[in-house]
């Protein structure tokens, strides 16, 4: 399942995607995030399942365009350092 | 003085099965939705709809649990403490006093919809009092993939019942009256609450009718949800839940937008989310859950 979190508004779309099927549950992308805006929860989104995967943590999705502009500069910018760690690349930005 | 109405007062009911008798049933499921604007509970013997009931979400969630599950129980001599397993959903889903359980409406949603319209459903909008999400499920009602959009009302129920107070028309005939216009007049520029608010005075003034103005909100409504669904990628079959879903005026003009109608159902498609709960925790007490 693709989990998209973030928000629409005037200004653009802001959503990170975690394809919970790709997700192994190894936790290498939380540590990376300098703005910790990423956790390990039991899939929300499949709860008969026990599935661990990683998700946005609730009090980010609605401001993430500004948590993630660190990450983001408008020249030179480098591979997102959550992308990066995730090894089976389930995580995609929208922006 | 005038008695002041309330244009955007919609009406509150329950139901309850009229043969079923529940104390033979093995059994019993509850699923408790507690919105953001309205309040569903719904009660499940042995896997079949038993009793529900839609109120207004009070400005307590606890309150609005415990009325919901009264106001589904009265008059079929259940009481709470009958329910096996109870599973909370929605914006007051954490709230609700005697859930053993929350799960997050979209999964509930999606299920309630597959019970609701059949396992051919893939695409589910959900059109609530706060929010608007779009959804994709599978065969099972096993969500694929969602989108929601939470961070600003327009494109809700809410806009809907600011519209019907700015214009004193009841909220229930809103969808009907968009279409006694003599032509589709342009959508509305903005469906930001506010500022379609002050769009649609600028228009009254300029001498559009009401149901000009009406017909204009909801276009811009219909296709702003269609760009959401857009995102996700619209598939047959689609079934809309929510309040939104009883008001023809952004239904049709949606099905136009999407070239696709939607499904109808048997029961008022807004309990689906406390349908879904319900589900869930029968599921879960079929598994030995306590």
């Amino acid at each position: 399942m693709i989990a998209n979190y973030g928000y629409k508004d005037g200004s653009g779309e802001y959503f990170i995607g975690i394809d919970t099927d790709k997700c192994n549950g190894c936790g290498d992308c939380v540590p990376v995030c300098p703005a910790k805006v990423l956790e390990m929860v039991a899939d929300q989104y499949d709860p008969l399942s026990d599935k661990i995967v990683a998700a946005v943590r609730e009090e980010e999705r609605k401001k993430i365009k500004y948590t993630c502009a660190p990450c983001k500069p408008a020249s030179g910018r480098a591979l997102l350092p959550c992308m990066l760690a995730c090894a089976p690349g389930a995580i995609a930005h929208s922006w | 003085m005038a008695e002041i109405q309330e244009y955007w007062r919609w009406t509150e009911y329950s139901w309850h099965h009229p043969e079923m008798d529940w104390r033979q049933g093995k059994r019993i499921a509850a699923g408790i939705d507690v919105g953001s604007v309205s309040s569903q509970a719904l009660v499940l013997v042995d896997g079949q709809i038993f009793a529900f009931s839609n109120l207004r979400t009070g400005s307590n969630s606890p309150d609005s649990a415990n009325n919901a599950i009264k106001t589904a129980l009265k008059d079929t001599g259940m009481e709470i403490k009958d329910l096996q397993y109870t599973v909370g959903t929605g914006y007051g889903r954490v709230n609700v006093p005697f859930a053993n359980r929350a799960i997050t409406e979209i999964a509930c949603h999606a299920r309630g919809a597959n019970f609701m319209a059949g396992p051919k459903v893939r695409t589910v909008l959900d059109m609530g009092g706060q929010d608007c999400k779009a959804i994709h499920c599978d065969e099972r009602g096993k969500v694929t993939n969602f989108l929601m959009n939470d961070k600003c009302a327009a494109g809700t129920g809410r806009g809907m019942e600011v519209m019907a107070d700015l214009l004193s028309i009841p909220i229930k005939d809103i969808g009907d009256l968009s279409f006694q216009v003599d032509e589709e007049p342009q959508p509305v520029s903005s469906t930001c609450v506010v500022f379609a608010k002050s769009e649609a005075l600028g228009l009254m003034r300029s001498g559009w009718s009401k149901n000009m103005v009406l017909a204009a909100y909801c276009s811009a409504m219909a296709h702003r949800v269609s760009l959401l669904l857009g995102r996700i990628g619209v598939e047959d079959q689609f079934f809309i839940t929510g309040g939104i879903a009883k008001n023809p005026g952004i239904v049709k003009r949606l099905e136009q937008e999407l070239g696709i109608q939607a499904v109808k159902s048997q029961h008022d498609s807004q309990i689906a989310g406390a349908l879904g709960a319900g589900l869930f925790a029968d599921t879960l007490l079929q598994k030995g859950a306590q």
